[in-house]
């Protein structure tokens, strides 16, 4: 597959920040994860080291870690707020993040610190024209 | 060597690319990691059969008179023990009794023997060796261009070999002269795995059709992902992980392919280490609980802030499906059971050492 392949699924009602990382905003609050691209470049996911609950992040600094067999990969923070909740489900099966990322694979909820942020992020085409490059 | 930064491609690259195998550069090659998985094909080697992509490898041959008397000189082990068509692990190590490079040496017929390099080390070693033979009536030949090298690992590898390639396969550390594609070619009973199979050398211009025959036999094509994997849990040292120039075979484990009394090159430091005891061993370790250990991790007493060690090779255990590695630790606390724990990025990992191998099959 090569780098860009267009055969990931990228859908319409996210924000996407450029180190492969999704937001779906939900008025001040966010659920965030990796994209497919990101989870197909990682390979399988064995291993989601989460942020604590009540832990503040930093938009564009790593807040948790995903890791494959073979790599880590730190994840960055696409918007600044404070942790609310992370995924429980992926301590048992990481590998929801291959198959599922923006679904079951999602990874932690946070409360906006700074919701204005979210116009910064890339839309879907913005996102899919960046990969294409 | 020439300084061609340029990454080399064996004649199954195309076969990968075709696959849709990720291609990384490793030593010098345009290598494929994985094609379907890490974790898939380290289980289709552990449960049926894999093949991978070994023509990085590197091989030499050694022919003449003074063949054993060279090979005797410059390998670790007892090569007299060796029978024509047998084959037998060693380290060449230089006169520090460092570890070179680890290698199989094949007994071809009664002068000439072929050597299998690490691909990071083929030059490295084919000049150690021309440097070392010329006291000996013995020629030291590049045949690396010669071979392509197909590893076929599994339980059902041999069966599956025999039938698709209709040859019949020598056994384990054994090599046979056979036909492959319709040209000569050599079938090992080695491998990197821990489970039983076979590594072919055969004609380069043959490699795509064979592969392509094994594949259609059933045979997962599995990249150097899950051939780390694999090893590492059988806990077979990886040359530049384990093994280098500054360790000796002692620290490494290794001392059983040592013979001292044959005189090899290092051999004296060998047996002092041997006989003092080394300041830090090689040992297998698990995490308990959460983590993946990774090469370079510190190794901290249980408990406590001091650092007894360092990780050479850690990974995700797909086998076991836990954390679990190799490292070199403080002599006095390299027990097995011994309670450490492991600096992931900041993070204490509890661990404990762990007899080696990590991964025995059941019998």
């Amino acid at each position: 597959m090569a780098p860009g392949s267009s055969e990931g699924t990228y859908p319409d009602d996210l924000r996407y920040h450029e180190e492969h990382d999704w937001a779906r905003v939900e008025g001040d609050q966010a659920t965030l994860g990796i994209t497919w691209y990101a989870q197909d470049s990682l390979g399988e996911v064995v291993f989601f080291d989460p942020p604590e609950v009540g832990a503040t992040i930093q938009k564009d600094s790593s807040y948790a870690e995903v890791e494959s067999v073979k790599a880590v990969s730190d994840v960055i923070a696409p918007l600044s707020g404070e942790i609310v909740e992370v995924n429980d489900v992926l301590q048992d099966a990481p590998e929801k993040v291959n198959e599922d990322p923006y679904g079951e694979g999602w990874l932690v909820k946070v409360r906006l610190t700074a919701p204005e942020e979210a116009e910064t992020l890339l839309g879907v085409q913005e996102y899919r024209k960046m990969l294409d490059r | 060597m020439t300084n061609d930064a340029a990454l080399r491609r064996t004649p199954l690259y195309e076969q990968h690319v075709e696959l849709g195998a990720k291609v990384v550069p490793f030593a010098g090659w345009e290598m494929p990691v994985t094609y379907e998985g890490i974790r898939e094909e380290h289980s289709a080697v552990r449960r049926h059969a894999g093949m991978f992509d070994v023509s990085h490898m590197g091989q030499v041959e050694v022919e003449g008179p003074g063949a054993l008397a060279f090979l005797q000189r410059v390998l670790s082990n007892d090569v007299g023990e060796v029978h024509v068509g047998g084959a037998q692990y060693s380290v060449l190590c230089n006169e520090d009794g460092g570890v070179i490079d680890d290698l199989f040496a094949y007994r071809l017929g009664g002068d000439r023997y072929l050597v299998v390099t690490n691909a990071a080390n083929h030059e490295t070693d084919l000049a150690w060796l021309g440097r070392q033979s010329r006291e000996f009536d013995a020629l030291v030949r590049d045949v690396a261009d010669r071979y392509a090298m197909l590893a076929v690992q599994g339980p059902h590898a041999r069966d599956v070999v025999a039938r698709a390639l209709r040859i019949e396969l020598p056994p384990r550390f054994h090599v046979a002269h056979v036909q492959i594609g319709r040209r000569p070619a050599l079938a090992c009973g080695t491998g990197y795995t821990g489970e039983d199979g076979v590594e072919l050398l055969l004609d380069p211009e043959v490699a795509t059709p064979i592969w392509a025959e094994l594949l259609d036999a059933g045979v997962v094509p599995c990249g150097l992902g899950a051939r780390d994997t694999l090893r590492l849990e059988v806990c077979y040292p990886l040359h530049g992980n384990e093994l280098s120039p500054e360790r000796n075979p002692i620290e490494a484990g290794l001392g059983w392919c040592c013979k001292e009394e044959t005189g090899f090159i290092g051999s004296e430091a060998i047996a002092r280490a041997r006989a003092e005891g080394t300041a830090e061993k090689l040992v297998a370790f698990k995490i308990e609980g959460q983590g993946i250990p990774r090469e370079g991790n510190p190794v901290m007493r249980g408990g406590g802030d001091e650092q007894i060690g360092a990780v050479t090779s850690g990974t995700f255990s797909p086998s076991l499906e836990v954390g679990a590695g190799m490292a070199y630790v403080r002599s006095e606390l390299a027990e097995v059971g011994t309670e450490i724990e492991i600096d992931v990025r900041g993070k204490r990992r509890p661990a404990r050492i762990a007899s080696k191998p990590l991964y025995a099959k059941r019998s």
